[in-house]
């Protein structure tokens, strides 16, 4: 009985204690959507107005009409659907070699693959932005999506913890039955290992929808700019408009919200995955 | 006979492993260790773009050193470095502990936490400037309402670096949830027989959920460290290194040198300095984890 009763007492502490805490975290949400909606004028009434009289939803469409946000819009989902496939399709393939192989130089190619997690991308970025310029692909796409078909590290290693998973007597069965290495790949594994391949997914589509620096450095004409980096233009051009910079921010965000609340499960599973196994 | 076959079949595994992992190190043949050791190779260079090239050896490693901006922004670095990491590691060791608990609507909770860390750096920039606006921003709003004095927040260069802190703290929902994962593997039964033998919750909390979770905390160290280190789009957008350089992140002055001054040669030097940074850190943190990473063995 006493038990229970300090039981439900803790409850109740952390129950309070979530709720400071995520009102905190949702201040900047409600910061977000309450300036989105107001008028120039109510944004700078003194003292601070809480919410606005009326909500000015025509803020949203002034803000995509002073930027071609459209354009941005459509060239963020063209580079993000290249990542997307080109990162599942070679983390998948290069993972597949590196769990069901055994070979000479397996372990040295994998902590080489590893091991570029730790450079900072400020160091590769010089260099390979004057590689790129050298072929002649600045103001192109091509920096921004080619890398990708050449598989990531961080997913690699995810897809090659979630290979190991799986029997190999799978992969023999195949092989008496007379399947290839490819036809074993493409027929049985990658059915079998859609769930991390999601989580991959969600991970490509998040790091280029959110990239910024990539986009700023080879990206110079304004119809080949993404999301991100016409959002920064647009704080910066319309540095005094905070609803409009607010109603902007709020239409950045909305694809990713969309993403997580389809695919929230491969969100928290590859994070919790790299976390454990890392 | 037989093993001559088993050689062929070694040389067709050793084959095949090739050809799937062959993207991969082509992949990391042109796009990390090429461009690494071309940039070696540029930080003894002068060059800006367009005029050919000029090998001044060592110059611009000794020019850097003698430059102001460059301790400056070390420092800057460091300092953000040192307030966010912790902040960063203990706070959301915390939520997970909340989070962890059997009280109702806990993924709605979790949601929550999580959100920040997944939506665009230039959106969370642009709220969090207007937030820490000193005229009209939330935070001066709740203070003027209060009596308080306004604060500059990112407009000082006392409260600049620890403003931007508090964002990190606030987009860094993937930890709790790396925590949170990493509380619920913890085993039932190490609790049950503590409390069998009278330990307390603190007791419990010290002598068998933080050794446990040893492993996640360093994992967690590791990438706070490696982020911080890195940071860039907070600094370009919102302060653009000022007031007063007091924001001049190290990433920030190396994409400064490169891309708006045509530096490449001075800004390769820096980033190498950045890069050796992170290697030593990194390698520092692997050693001292053998001290204090208590990593569960299988076997029992």
């Amino acid at each position: 009985m006493r038990k229970k009763r300090t039981k439900t007492k803790v409850n109740k502490g952390s129950m309070i204690l979530l709720i400071a805490f995520s009102v905190i975290m949702l201040f900047p949400f409600f910061w977000l959507i309450r300036s989105a909606l107001m008028t120039d004028r109510e944004i700078m009434t003194m003292p601070m107005q809480w919410l606005p009289s009326r909500p000015m939803f025509e803020n949203f469409g002034e803000a995509l009409t002073r930027a071609p946000f459209f354009r941005y819009f459509l060239n963020s989902i063209l580079i993000t659907g290249v990542n997307v496939v080109a990162q599942v399709f070679s983390a998948s393939f290069i993972a597949f070699g590196f769990a069901r192989f055994e070979f000479k130089g397996k372990n040295f190619w994998f902590a080489a693959i590893l091991s570029t997690m730790m450079i900072p991308y400020t160091v590769l970025m010089i260099p390979q932005f004057i590689g790129w310029q050298t072929v002649g692909a600045y103001n192109t796409y091509l920096p921004l999506t080619i890398p990708a078909f050449f598989g990531n590290a961080f997913h690699i290693f995810l897809v090659v913890q979630y290979y190991r998973g799986i029997p190999k007597d799978y992969d023999e069965a195949a092989l008496v039955d007379g399947a290839g290495y490819l036809r074993i790949y493409t027929h049985i594994m990658l059915p079998m290992i859609k769930p991390v391949l999601c989580s991959v997914g969600v991970f490509a589509f998040m790091n280029t929808w959110n990239d910024f620096l990539g986009p700023l450095i080879y990206l110079d004409k304004e119809m080949m700019k993404t999301v991100s980096l016409g959002l920064q233009i647009f704080i910066g051009q319309y540095t005094s408009s905070w609803n409009l910079m607010m109603a902007a921010s709020c239409l950045a965000i909305i694809p990713m919200m969309i993403i997580f609340f389809f695919a929230q499960r491969y969100f928290i599973e590859g994070i919790t995955f790299s976390g454990l196994k890392g | 006979m037989k093993k001559r076959k088993a050689g062929r079949l070694e040389l067709e595994r050793t084959k095949w492993g090739y050809f799937f992992i062959a993207p991969g190190i082509i992949g990391f043949l042109v796009f990390s260790l090429g461009p690494m050791l071309y940039s070696l190779f540029l930080s003894t260079m002068e060059w800006d773009i367009i005029n050919p090239m000029k090998f001044v050896g060592i110059e611009n490693y000794l020019n850097l050193l003698q430059d102001d901006l460059t301790w400056k922004s070390l420092r800057v670095t460091f300092w953000y470095t040192i307030l966010s990491v912790p902040l960063i590691v203990i706070v959301d060791f915390l939520i997970a502990m909340l989070l962890n608990t059997k009280v109702k609507g806990i993924s709605v909770f979790r949601t929550i936490f999580y959100i920040p860390s997944i939506i665009p750096l230039v959106a969370t920039c642009a709220v969090w400037m207007f937030i820490y606006n000193p005229t009209y921003g939330l935070l001066n709003g709740v203070l003027r309402a209060f009596h308080l004095p306004v604060m500059q927040f990112l407009d000082r260069p006392s409260t600049v670096v620890p403003s931007l802190a508090m964002i990190a703290l606030w987009c860094s929902g993937n930890t709790v949830i790396i925590y949170l994962a990493g509380l619920q593997s913890v085993s039932r039964q190490l609790y049950e027989a503590a409390q069998m033998d009278g330990a307390g919750k603190l007791k419990c909390l010290i002598h068998i959920t933080i050794p446990m979770m040893t492993p996640i905390i360093f994992y967690n160290v590791v990438m706070a460290i490696i982020n911080s280190l890195q940071t860039f789009t907070q600094a370009y957008i919102m302060t653009e290194g000022g007031p007063a350089n007091s924001s001049m992140f190290l990433s920030l002055m190396i994409y400064n040198n490169a891309f708006r001054y045509r530096r490449m040669g001075y800004a390769a030097a820096l980033s190498w300095i950045l890069f050796v940074i992170v290697g030593i850190l990194t390698a520092a943190l692997f050693a001292s984890s053998r001290k204090w990473v208590f990593y569960e063995t299988k076997g029992d």
